[in-house]
């Protein structure tokens, strides 16, 4: 019972740490007044860049690298979009969803000639796990042991950095100068114009920590996670880590549980396949499958009161007469 | 030789083809309070921004404390020493007092350090200025007028020495605009120099040393404030006599024709705004609703119009009643001659990419004269528009102008001439002259008062308690959805209206409940 316990959070963790990385892009971008539906584009661009990249190079740290600065690319162009156009930002996102869609396809197609996906990377291309000191040791000992060598030794060096991210970003948020100016300019864009701060430099920046977590996700995802890049892999994961945002209410800590609960349910479902519950007997997988997804349209409809969104989100700013 | 903080040679301004600024000079002496007044869209604001540095002037030169300085963003004012409140506040209410005074001056990258030092500096200012504000306090929590002073408290903090105000008081009480004058005089005993900008004469006559008059663009007259009277800077600010004292005669007011009896009414949110009210106007009276703004007037007005559902209670125009479950909407109350001039003439009022002729029937467009076989008769339509536009003064007089393109009074004429032409039993009208020229208000008021003297009965809501002292013949005070206080006009002025605006506590609350019963 504890062993499945255990393995289940395991997995939770592992499930998590793409949703953690996207949704604290998301919160970046957001807490800034720009509203950031293309996390799941720069998702999967990101994927299929650090895949396409540490195979040719067979380094998977080059690949992170180039997942990266494509998924800043991305960012980029919606800032441009909507920061210096003033253009709509749900559209923009949604445009780059699609441009990211296709690309991935058909440069992959062009490129590797497998159907659209990425050649599987052979373990040095990838990040691998990692174990710690003593894990197989200490695995027999009763309870803390378990904890010690499965929950916690046994990532990939990513997992471990989406759980130090957090800390990280709620300091920047909230502990420096620049985490208020964020704020403020999600908040009140002419506030900050006012005080004699760039809004527009304000705003791209915060999209640029969007890309780089975006980046680390796709990367995640393709060369850590799984060891090639499929069409479509993601698999809107960039939508349930905004469901998460929005069900956080733009805060760190929330944020993070609810990145867990949706990781937790997805680990769970997993695990219950095929299995039969006393009563009820063998769920279809379909329906599991679906949980998440269905438990996020409930959760965002409102069930746990109403999230208040940045005040200034979604509208370009323009100085007024 | 005098000290001037700031100079402004021939200072233009142009916006494609208007003529925001032209030739504007200004020597402001330092240490004074400095009024500049003006109609809307006379140019005061494009000039307070180009101070500011929102905008840069096309050609003239700004000195600062004798210094010639350029001025190309914000920064750079501040730099110069000059803060600014703006008339809608530019506060980040989910921040605490401290954090948005320090935006922008933090000092150092880490806020620990830079806000324990903040709070030293802010406690200072506090006393030195007498600025009493709770530095933990979240912003979005205050009253309107504490959020002012830590809008003053931002430019102090950020070493202005010169103040520029935008029409500061229209969001305040009474009492809260005595004290914010009271604020005004100890910044200048302190050497702060201060630039009022205000329609409001009264307080320009209060506390101004010098005064400068602003007319299309243009300045048209500096003049010290001891030199002057209300009645010539609305002459100079209007070009023209104004008669800023309208005549009422008095007028028997006749039977109840809008009774209204334990109103509530909820807002989208489901939170109670008009709690349990109250009152009756009868034919040929206005009656006037003071408070200030949020207290439940909009609500109020949007239950009277059919607008909003009726929570509890019955309003009744004559035989027509209005209570919960009852499905009677702005069109049957329009054909019973319950005429209606809303608060926000963009959103209801009018349709503002539609042309003046359009919005000149909405409302009434169903109503045979103007359709043919389910078809409206654009001719027809034009033409009585064009008729409104010429009896009521509506410029430029094209019915085919698309109605955004009019000013705002002018708008507000064109609404008011669409709902008095049918001559109605009841008129509700919002805010009529709120963003409206002196000169379209006299012009509005007299219309009102014409209706009233005919018989008509108004219920007017308005923040402007000159406004409602001008024109009403009774005065009821709304405050956090309750009646606070009734007076016939006779009896009441600023200071008890205020007080009863104000109503929170003690004496107040009891006689808010007698009323409500």
């Amino acid at each position: 019972m504890i062993d499945t316990i255990l393995l289940t959070l395991d997995a939770t963790l592992r499930v998590s740490t793409p949703l953690i990385f996207a949704a604290f892009a998301g919160m970046f971008s957001e807490r800034s007044g720009v509203i950031d539906i293309s996390l799941e584009g720069k998702m999967l661009a990101g994927a299929f860049t650090a895949a396409a990249v540490a195979y040719t190079t067979e380094s998977a740290w080059l690949g992170l690298g180039a997942a990266i600065l494509v998924s800043i690319s991305l960012a980029m162009l919606h800032g441009v979009a909507c920061i210096t156009f003033r253009g709509n930002q749900v559209v923009s996102g949604v445009a780059i969803n699609i441009l990211a869609a296709g690309l991935t396809m058909s440069l992959g197609l062009s490129w590797f000639r497998q159907g659209g996906q990425t050649p599987l990377l052979p373990d040095e291309a990838r990040f691998t796990s990692i174990h710690f000191p003593f894990a197989e040791t200490l695995r027999d000992l009763p309870l803390l042991g378990g904890l010690y060598s499965e929950l916690l030794s046994g990532h990939n060096i990513l997992v471990y950095m989406a759980f130090m991210m957090v800390p990280l970003a709620w300091w920047i948020l909230f502990r420096t100068r620049y985490g208020l100016r964020l704020r403020a300019v999600g908040e009140n864009p002419k506030a900050v114009d006012t005080a004699g701060i760039s809004v527009t430099r304000l705003r791209y920046s915060a999209l640029v920590f969007a890309g780089i977590l975006c980046g680390l996700a796709g990367t995640y995802i393709s060369a850590a996670h799984n060891a090639q890049f499929v069409r479509d892999m993601t698999a809107g994961q960039g939508f349930i880590a905004l469901a998460a945002l929005i069900f956080g209410k733009w805060r760190p800590l929330p944020v993070l549980g609810a990145c867990l609960l949706f990781g937790l349910l997805d680990a769970i479902a997993v695990r219950l396949q095929g299995t039969e519950l006393p009563g009820i007997g063998v769920i279809p997988v379909q329906f599991i499958e679906a949980m998440p997804y269905i438990l996020t349209v409930v959760l965002l409809a409102g069930f746990f009161g109403k999230a208040v969104a940045p005040k200034a989100i979604g509208v370009p700013y323009v100085k007024e007469r | 030789m005098t000290d001037y903080a700031l100079e402004l040679d021939r200072v233009s301004k142009r916006f494609g083809a208007v003529q925001a600024n032209k030739d504007v000079s200004l020597n402001v002496v330092k240490g004074s309070i400095h009024g500049i007044v003006g109609e809307n869209g006379a140019g005061k604001s494009t000039l307070m921004s180009i101070l500011y540095g929102f905008y840069q002037a096309d050609s003239g030169s700004i000195k600062v404390f004798g210094k010639t300085t350029d001025i190309p963003n914000s920064h750079a004012a501040i730099a110069a020493g000059i803060g600014m409140v703006h008339q809608h506040f530019m506060l980040v209410e989910p921040f605490t007092v401290l954090e948005n005074v320090i935006l922008g001056n933090e000092g150092s990258a880490l806020l620990t350090h830079s806000q324990a030092k903040a709070r030293k500096v802010l406690q200072d200012l506090s006393s030195d200025y007498n600025l009493k504000v709770d530095p933990d306090a979240v912003v979005g929590d205050l009253p309107v007028g504490l959020q002012q002073r830590v809008e003053i408290l931002k430019a102090l903090y950020k070493g202005a020495r010169i103040l520029i105000l935008d029409e500061p008081t229209g969001v305040l009480t009474p009492q809260e605009t005595d004290d914010l004058l009271q604020i005004l005089e100890g910044l200048k005993e302190q050497g702060v120099t201060v630039l009022l900008i205000t329609h409001k004469l009264k307080e320009i006559m209060a506390v101004t040393d010098n005064v400068s008059v602003m007319r299309h663009g243009e300045m048209v007259a500096h003049l010290s404030t001891e030199d002057t009277s209300p009645e010539e800077l609305a002459e100079l600010m209007v070009g023209r006599k104004v008669v800023t004292q309208l005549e009422k005669p008095s007028n028997e007011a006749g039977e109840p024709v809008l009774t209204v009896e334990g109103l509530s009414v909820v807002d989208s949110q489901n939170v109670e705004r008009v709690k349990k009210v109250s009152f009756s106007v009868a034919a040929g009276e206005i009656v006037g609703v003071a408070g200030v703004s949020g207290n439940g007037q909009t609500e109020l007005m949007e239950a009277l119009s059919g607008m909003r559902p009726v929570d509890a209670g019955t309003i009744s125009y004559g035989n027509l009643k209005i209570s919960p479950g009852t499905s009677i909407g702005p069109d049957d109350l329009r054909h019973a001659g319950i005429a209606h001039v809303p608060e926000d003439r963009h959103r209801v009022g009018l349709v503002t990419a539609m042309s003046a002729s359009e919005n000149s029937i909405l409302g009434y467009h169903r109503d045979d004269t103007w359709n043919q076989q389910g078809l409206l008769k654009p001719a027809l339509v034009e033409k009585h528009c064009a008729g409104l536009m010429a009896g009521f003064d509506v410029r430029p007089q094209d019915p085919k102008l698309k109605s955004a393109n009019f000013s705002g009074g002018n708008q507000q004429k064109l609404i008011l001439a669409r709902e008095l032409d049918c001559e109605p039993k009841v008129l509700l009208v919002g805010q009529p002259t709120r963003g409206v020229d002196i000169g379209a208000i006299e012009f509005i008021h007299t219309q009102l008062l014409k209706m009233r003297n005919r018989g008509g009965a108004i219920l007017l809501i308005s923040v402007e308690l000159d406004e409602i002292l001008a024109l009403s013949d009774r005065i009821i005070v709304m405050c956090d959805g309750c009646i606070t206080g009734e007076v016939s006009a006779k009896d009441a002025d600023e200071r008890t209206l205020g007080l009863m605006m104000s109503a929170t506590s003690d004496s107040s609350s009891t006689s808010t409940e007698e009323q409500a019963e």
